[in-house]
């Protein structure tokens, strides 16, 4: 379903004198449709890089992102940035640690608009849903996600990211802000996507998560500063 | 998924004396897509705006639009009329000063029948249910559709501009700093506004704007622009987080956080 080949990436900041900061090179990373492959790494390694780079939020320098999308191939490290849109329209979807959402939406339609290929009335029941399976009480359905706690917009931001249904999924920290009870919960969702055929690649430090979801660990280490 | 642009343009180069105001600019637009252009003032990008819509002429390159039946127009070799046809009903645009494109002394009904009428209706019945329903979706109360526009709050007429614009289902508009000059509560409903018309319309988009949070939440794809050049342009969120450019790295490193 994903596969990267020697994929590179480094950062050049011109407002520090051009300073170069390599992060990932030679990254070979192969996931297939229904397991799910955590990666591993002391902070800073570039775990993060590497998953926003298979999103293509970060820009590949070099190497392949190569990702099945309607039947066909694409290389998200060099696909134009409308076949990017498409990809994560349909075959990609992210969760992200953060939330950033238009102020004044509320939660129910900001998950119910990440629906695909359902009726509008479908996807808010289907939302509605997400959103109570993960202890989101309906009377914040209504209220536009800024003033809820860290934990309840890491849910708002899971349900957007799985009700989806793509075929590929990255997840970054999706249990960082969460209870034992949500966590657990997030990690049957996770099972059941995998048994629905998704492929799944995650950033998870928490150990009993990690254990419960990955079928391979791939582990990221820190490349060494050029000067 | 359709390869066929609404809108190209390729090589545009404006001065205004010696100040280079556009150099050497392509853009491409294809249909439902939002483009963000953004940039300092006098980057550039009103002047690129007002060239793509056929405003204002260039020195040099060309701007390419297809109409719904795929045929080619040279935007600036089009006969006025026809220009003048096409801002009417295909295209709409919007301005950051709602005044610019309202007329003051028309009821805010009137203000939106008004472009229904100007491509043909006649029957004042459906122009005055058409216009109560725009009202609505932009959130103005149908009781307020004999009002006066300047009894109007500035978000009110921004609403109402773009109720105007948007009842002949144009598939292009052009938008030059759309949330300028408003309140931040009023903002973030104009934005919430534009982004679900847009999206349940499928209205291609130029927005003009220098608050990067705008062009992440309402654009796909962005261009940067600095003194008339276009220097970064790919996916919004990618050149926001992950910019190449000296000038999109300060640009994005420049912006506060709320």
């Amino acid at each position: 379903m994903l596969q990267t080949r020697n994929l590179g990436k480094q950062f050049v900041l011109h407002l520090q004198g051009g300073l170069r900061i390599p992060v990932l090179e030679h990254v070979d990373l192969e996931v297939h449709a229904g397991s799910c492959v955590v990666l591993v790494g002391p902070s800073g390694a570039g775990k993060s890089t590497l998953l926003r780079s298979l999103y293509g939020n970060y820009r590949a320098d070099g190497g392949q992102i190569l990702v099945r999308h309607d039947g066909e191939t694409v290389d998200i490290a060099t696909a134009p940035p409308r076949t990017v849109v498409q990809v994560r329209a349909r075959t990609l979807g992210y969760v992200s640690q953060f939330l950033r959402v238009v102020p004044r939406v509320p939660a129910l339609d900001i998950v119910a608009e990440a629906a695909r290929g359902l009726s509008p009335e479908a996807a808010r029941a289907r939302a509605a849903e997400l959103l109570l399976r993960l202890n989101i009480p309906p009377r914040l359905h209504a209220l536009p996600p800024a003033t809820f706690s860290g934990g309840e917009q890491q849910r708002i931001n899971l349900a957007r990211g799985f009700i989806g249904g793509h075929p590929i999924l990255l997840l970054d920290e999706p249990t960082a802000s969460l209870d034992n009870a949500n966590r657990d919960i997030v990690i049957a969702m996770i099972r059941e996507a995998k048994a629905a055929g998704t492929a799944i690649v995650g950033i998870v430090h928490d150990t009993a998560v990690r254990d419960a979801v990955a079928d391979r660990l791939y582990h990221v280490s820190p490349l060494q500063d050029a000067a | 998924m359709t390869n066929e642009t609404l809108l190209s343009a390729r090589g545009l180069s404006l001065s205004f004396g010696a100040i280079p105001a556009l150099v050497d600019v392509d853009a491409d637009l294809w249909p439902g897509e939002v483009l963000a252009v953004v940039g300092e003032s006098g980057s550039g990008k009103s002047t690129l705006l007002n060239v793509l819509s056929g405003r204002l002429r260039q020195q040099d390159g060309v701007v390419w639009y297809r109409d719904p039946e795929g045929r080619l127009h040279d935007v600036h070799a089009m006969p006025q009329p026809a220009l003048r046809a096409l801002h009417r009903s295909d295209w709409g645009f919007v301005h950051q000063n709602p005044r610019e494109n309202l007329r003051m002394s028309v009821s805010a009904g009137g203000n939106v029948g008004e472009r229904l009428m100007a491509q043909g209706s006649r029957h004042y019945g459906n122009i005055r249910e058409a216009a109560i329903d725009w009202l609505r979706q932009v959130e103005i109360d149908a009781d307020r559709v004999d009002d006066l526009p300047r009894t109007f709050s500035g978000g009110m007429l921004q609403r109402l501009q773009i109720a105007r614009t948007l009842v002949t289902h144009p598939r292009l508009v052009f938008m030059d700093e759309p949330t300028g000059g408003l309140d931040v509560s009023v903002q973030a409903r104009l934005l919430d506004l534009i982004r679900s018309l847009v999206r349940r319309l499928d209205i291609a988009v130029v927005l003009v704007t220098h608050d990067l949070s705008v062009a992440r939440l309402l654009a796909h794809r962005i261009m940067v622009m600095q003194r008339g050049r276009v220097v970064e342009s790919g996916l919004t969120d990618q050149v926001l987080d992950d910019p190449h450019h000296a000038y999109t790295q300060l640009l994005v490193s420049s912006v506060l956080q709320a």
